[in-house]
């Protein structure tokens, strides 16, 4: 299963997001889009030069957006906002709250650029943060899909799904390997390669990353689990439950500050339900900084020999733990 | 059009309305509630369209957003007054497993609001958004909303200035309460709004000005401002209001702006003002 995940070449995330809105205003024509001077980044140039009137530019001004994007899902609009995922998250925090969590509204929060492979930009665009955000607001469902065919997929997705929805992708071309035209169920993880020795949870770009060294570690003769979990909230669960009594042993990698992130909802539900060692592959405390993305991965431990490391050392400390009982 | 009489009976009654509730929930804003006490009624019971059989969408009928929700006391009265819950939940205002919550939200089903205020800004960006819901549906009803003036000291008010002109939203009814007040003293000691009518005018809005205390006026310039409508520009009216209007040791100060009167101040404003439609059910008093 594992050595038939290919990619298909190179295509950015956020250009998913473009081309499915694009599709889903054809479909649906309560689809409306907002976007803060970054039409061109978010790749909605095409919705808004298809549907004019169904395209509400709001200059930079995020706050005001979020809050127009309310009031048109109260009039029974399904809006779409489109910003950088810091500018989605930290700067409309009380937005997002109270005009829209608190206030049950059927919104759309599409975010691109986030985490360390934005790149050059530097830690002021980076927002390592934004998942943890969106998912402790009550209401919010948090995805994060792993590659353009499934960032195209899951902005299809959630136009059926009635409530807010926080929705993460990013900038650079990152490598295509889940089918075209995918069925995307919210909450629902995929199991991409089954395996005997570890559970490794990725999200994201990082799911690429977690391929390449799944398929390194086979090689040592490391049998890992993987699976995507493309939505962080509401977690699937039982998908992760299941594959962590098998494996006994559990790593997780992600585009985001450590606290708060996929893994600590994993390590939440673990300690509940199933204890068992968890390592994290996620940034550690620090912001970001210029550069390219795979140099910037590497440099914050989120590398491919990092996701290896943490296996490995999650395998150590399980056959500790067994030898000590 | 209803007589003026009769729309001042009905603000007398929601005065004692909101006397009552911040008084039985021992907390709540009086102040600011008084002083648009006037302008609720004639919204509700002159000026707006509207069904209280309510439904969140709003289609067909002109909706209001209460952007500054600490005056929640003042729109409740009106709403149940209006018939869109029973009266005898005014009892209920500020108490726990009530559909009253402090400040207006939509999580406990209260009919009448469409979504929470409370943190102030936001509520203008949210009638915007209704308003333009409405252009796409092609309804021709208006969107009322009301802001405090202590609120315009929130950038996302002007964020949504600009979005509403350059949008040319232009079945949008904005009033500002200027009262002068707000909880740390006088706007002008606070942080001054300058040139108001001058602000607005600047950032492309129709501006009227009227006493929001004088209920002819009231119902006057609401009328004159919904004829404007529809010319592509929105329409803000600045409405100079008394703080606790109506209740004369708490008119013109910020002191009462968040404290609710107890026992003695309670009985005094409400021997000023006439019971005219029967106060509220309420609990027993202990």
């Amino acid at each position: 299963m594992l050595h038939s995940i290919q990619a298909n070449g190179k295509k950015a995330t956020r250009e998913g997001f473009g081309d499915g809105l694009l599709e889903i205003g054809r479909q649906n024509p309560d689809i409306v889009a907002l976007c803060a001077d970054l039409t061109g980044s978010l790749k909605m140039h095409k919705f808004a030069e298809a549907f004019p009137e169904r395209f509400f530019q709001a200059g930079i001004s995020e706050a005001n957006m979020m809050g127009i994007a309310a009031g048109l899902a109260t009039g029974g609009k399904i809006p779409y906002t489109g910003t950088f995922a810091n500018f989605s998250t930290g700067r409309v925090y009380d937005q997002l709250r109270q005009s829209i969590a608190y206030s049950h509204k059927n919104v759309k929060v599409c975010a691109s650029h986030a985490g360390l492979t934005l790149g050059e930009d530097g830690a002021t665009h980076q927002i390592l943060e934004d998942v943890g955000l969106a998912k402790m607001l009550p209401g919010f469902t948090v995805i994060n899909p792993c590659d353009y065919n499934q960032t195209k997929a899951a902005t299809l997705a959630i136009a059926e799904h009635q409530g807010p929805v926080y929705l993460r992708f990013g900038r650079p071309g990152w490598p295509v390997f889940t089918p075209e035209d995918q069925p995307f169920e919210i909450g629902k993880a995929v199991l991409l390669a089954e395996g005997s020795d570890v559970s490794l949870f990725a999200t994201g770009h990082m799911v690429w990353q977690a391929v390449e060294a799944a398929k390194n570690l086979a090689g040592e003769g490391i049998s890992v689990e993987l699976l995507n979990i493309h939505t962080i909230k509401p977690l699937d669960e039982e998908a992760v439950l299941e594959s962590a009594r098998k494996t006994g042993a559990v790593v997780t990698a992600e585009e985001h500050q450590r606290y708060g992130g996929l893994g600590d909802s994993i390590a939440q539900l673990l300690a509940r339900r199933l204890p068992r060692p968890q390592e994290y592959v996620a940034v550690n405390d620090r912001f970001g900084e210029s550069g390219k993305p795979l140099d910037l991965l590497n440099k914050y431990g989120l590398g491919v020999a990092d996701i290896e490391a943490a296996v490995r050392s999650v395998l150590q400390r399980r056959a500790t733990s067994h030898s000590t009982h | 059009m209803a007589e003026i009489s009769k729309l001042k009976d009905i603000a007398s009654q929601v005065r004692r309305d909101i006397i009552w509730q911040t008084f039985l929930a021992q907390s709540g804003h009086p102040g600011g509630s008084l002083g648009c006490a006037d302008f609720f009624t004639a919204l509700y019971f002159e000026v707006m369209k509207h069904d209280p059989a309510f439904q969140m969408e709003g289609k067909g009928e002109d909706v209001f957003i209460l952007s500054n929700g600490h005056i929640s006391p003042g729109w409740y009265s009106v709403l149940a007054r209006s018939g869109y819950f029973p009266l005898e939940e005014l009892a209920t205002f500020r108490k726990i497993n009530s559909r009253l919550q402090g400040h207006p939200a939509t999580h406990e089903g209260l009919p009448g609001v469409r979504v929470a205020t409370g943190s102030l800004g936001q509520g203008l960006s949210v009638a915007i958004g209704l308003a333009l819901s409405k252009r796409l549906q092609g309804d021709q009803h208006t969107v009322f909303a009301l802001t405090g003036d202590g609120e315009l000291q929130e950038g996302q008010i002007w964020e949504a200035a600009m979005f509403g002109a350059h949008h040319q939203v232009d079945n949008l009814l904005v009033t500002v309460d200027w009262n002068g007040q707000q909880i740390d003293g006088p706007t002008h000691e606070v942080m001054a709004l300058g040139d108001l009518p001058a602000k607005w005018r600047a950032f492309g809005w129709e501006v009227l000005e009227m006493n929001g205390n004088d209920m002819p006026a009231v119902v006057d310039t609401l009328s004159r401002a919904k004829e404007r409508l529809g010319g592509g520009k929105p329409v803000v009216i600045l409405m100079r209001t008394e703080m606790g209007f109506g209740v004369d040791f708490l008119e013109g100060s910020h002191k009462w702006h968040g404290v609710p009167p107890n026992e003695e101040p309670q009985y005094r404003a409400l021997a000023q003002l006439t019971e005219t439609l029967g106060d509220f059910p309420r609990p027993a008093l202990s």
